[in-house]
């Protein structure tokens, strides 16, 4: 079977050292960790001030976020990052040629971070808002009786107790993050997927590329979910009957 | 229609039809008439794509589901095994695996080149198919699961204790009841099914996003076609949600 998938005369082809490709790779695999970081960061910060919107905002602010909310998760998210790479590169360069200043050319990075933080977060606007909805009404009622202000009320009552709500949906969105960084390949970004189809087509082993690949994903997504599992017993510490820490 | 007729909502809707018909005057859609024939191809091969691997990823996915809430552990380890690869991988990755590297490994084997398969094997579609159909199968597998087990267990012992033999329990009661509760999961899926569609266009199936893109090469315009695009993909998950709304509605549930 080895031998029938072509895998044992083009192992070692993955090396690490030159003559293999494994060090392309794994460099395409940082680049991947560090725009799934990236964009689950971004999607993180503007999902918290979604969700505050969507729960506390006027009537605009709730109907802007709607829109956003709907649109971003009815297109798909190659065709979004299409949008999005050449109008926020379109909108800095205006905005430099009106200042005045020469045009650039945004990083990959960057742009990964910046599209798939916008995709990221209106997912991530759902999923807080939903973990928000779950925290009891009278704990928040207690600390504005207490006369707690806004922030104050956020930072040590409503985002806390929310946490351990919000952690299942976060870490598929984790997954979702180090997944959809290989849609960046299609725009030609060398993170891993992309990576591999060069060192797949040059050196005409698809099959073991890919495959290895796929191995290094699959325990990207095994780590972070046994990470995730670890932080989600944390966030339910001092909670009764889900065997969380404290006992 | 009150909460269409609020003052705020009425000046957004004022400004974004103002936004759609900027949109129409002002940017270019003279190409619009010619490539029409390909768009509606284009948009034929998506929906035919989209529908022919959730039938099928379905189908696929009740075993996994089974499998894994009541199957014996040599069954249930395979399924879980299939459903956490499946899940844990890209699937642009799984696409370009398929089409690149099994695809270049076929023509190695005379038996395959001389089999009827072959003149399939050569096209596109068919590794197309048959890695969105897996995947969907591995999303929904999970689904489907959870389903299973939250069908209450007397009316299962019920079903036995009348006799019933297991492949009818199953069909007249177990699959319905659990098909019920992952209807609305059911319906997330096919959109999301549909926005894993474009990814076939990087294995050279021409679907609505390739001919976009084909677009986008001849002419050199930027945004119009990507606009289009993002219509079209609005309209079909408008239809989507609609379609599994209306199929919610005709199921009775009992709300307590």
């Amino acid at each position: 079977m080895i031998g029938a998938l072509g895998l044992d005369s083009t192992l070692h082809l993955l090396a690490y050292s030159p003559p293999g490709w494994g060090a392309n790779l794994l460099r395409g695999l940082g680049n991947s960790v560090i725009i799934a970081l990236g964009a689950f960061g971004l999607g993180l910060v503007i999902g918290t001030l979604g969700a505050y919107g969507k729960l506390y905002g006027g009537p605009v602010t709730r109907d802007l976020l709607a829109v956003y909310t709907t649109v971003v998760r009815a297109v798909p998210e190659l065709v979004l990052i299409l949008i999005l790479y050449f109008a926020v590169t379109d909108v800095v360069n205006q905005l430099l040629v009106a200042w005045g200043q020469s045009r650039i050319q945004i990083s990959g990075v960057a742009a990964g971070i910046i599209v798939l933080g916008v995709v990221q977060g209106a997912y991530a606007t759902e999923v807080l808002r939903g973990a928000i909805l779950a925290v009891p009404a009278g704990q928040i009622e207690a600390a504005r009786a207490m006369g707690m202000p806004p922030v104050l009320l956020a930072r040590r009552i409503t985002l806390p107790a929310m946490l351990s709500f919000a952690i299942p949906g976060l870490a598929n969105l984790w997954l979702v993050a180090t997944k959809d960084t290989a849609l960046l390949a299609v725009v030609g970004f060398g993170e891993l997927t992309q990576e591999t189809r060069q060192a797949a087509g040059t050196t005409k082993a698809f099959f073991t590329f890919f495959l290895a690949a796929g191995m290094l994903y699959l325990s990207l997504s095994l780590v972070s979910g046994a990470i995730f599992g670890r932080i989600e017993r944390w966030a339910r510490r001092g909670q009764p009957g889900h065997g969380g820490g404290g006992r | 229609m009150k909460a269409m007729t609020r003052p705020h909502r009425v000046v957004m809707i004022a400004i974004g039809a103002g936004i759609v018909l900027w949109c129409v005057f002002a940017l270019r859609w003279d190409w619009l008439p010619k490539y029409l024939p390909l768009i509606g191809q284009g948009i034929w091969r998506t929906l035919w794509i989209l529908a022919i691997t959730a039938a099928l990823g379905f189908f696929l996915s009740i075993p996994l589901g089974l499998a894994q809430a009541a199957g014996p552990w040599y069954l249930a380890a395979p399924a879980r095994v299939f459903c956490t690869v499946i899940r844990g991988t890209p699937l642009l990755l799984q696409l370009w695996l398929l089409y690149f590297g099994l695809g270049s490994l076929f023509p190695q084997f005379p038996w395959i080149r001389e089999s009827e398969l072959w003149p399939y094997l050569r096209q596109a579609w068919p590794y197309a198919v048959v890695a969105l159909t897996l995947s969907f199968a591995g999303y929904e597998g999970e689904v489907m699961r959870g389903a299973f087990k939250s069908v209450p267990r007397g009316q299962l012992e019920a079903a036995k204790a009348m006799g019933m033999p297991r492949f009818t329990i199953l069909r007249r009661i177990w699959l319905p009841q659990a098909v019920q509760r992952a209807l609305p999961t059911l319906g997330g899926e096919t959109v999301l099914q549909l926005k894993a569609t474009p990814l076939v266009a990087t294995i050279t199936v021409v679907d609505i996003y390739a001919v976009a893109s084909r677009v986008r090469q001849d002419t050199f315009i930027v945004y119009e076609p990507l606009l289009l695009l993002a219509v079209v993909y609005m309209a079909i998950t408008g239809v989507i949600v609609l379609a599994f709304r209306a199929l919610e509605g005709r199921l009775p549930t009992r709300v307590a």
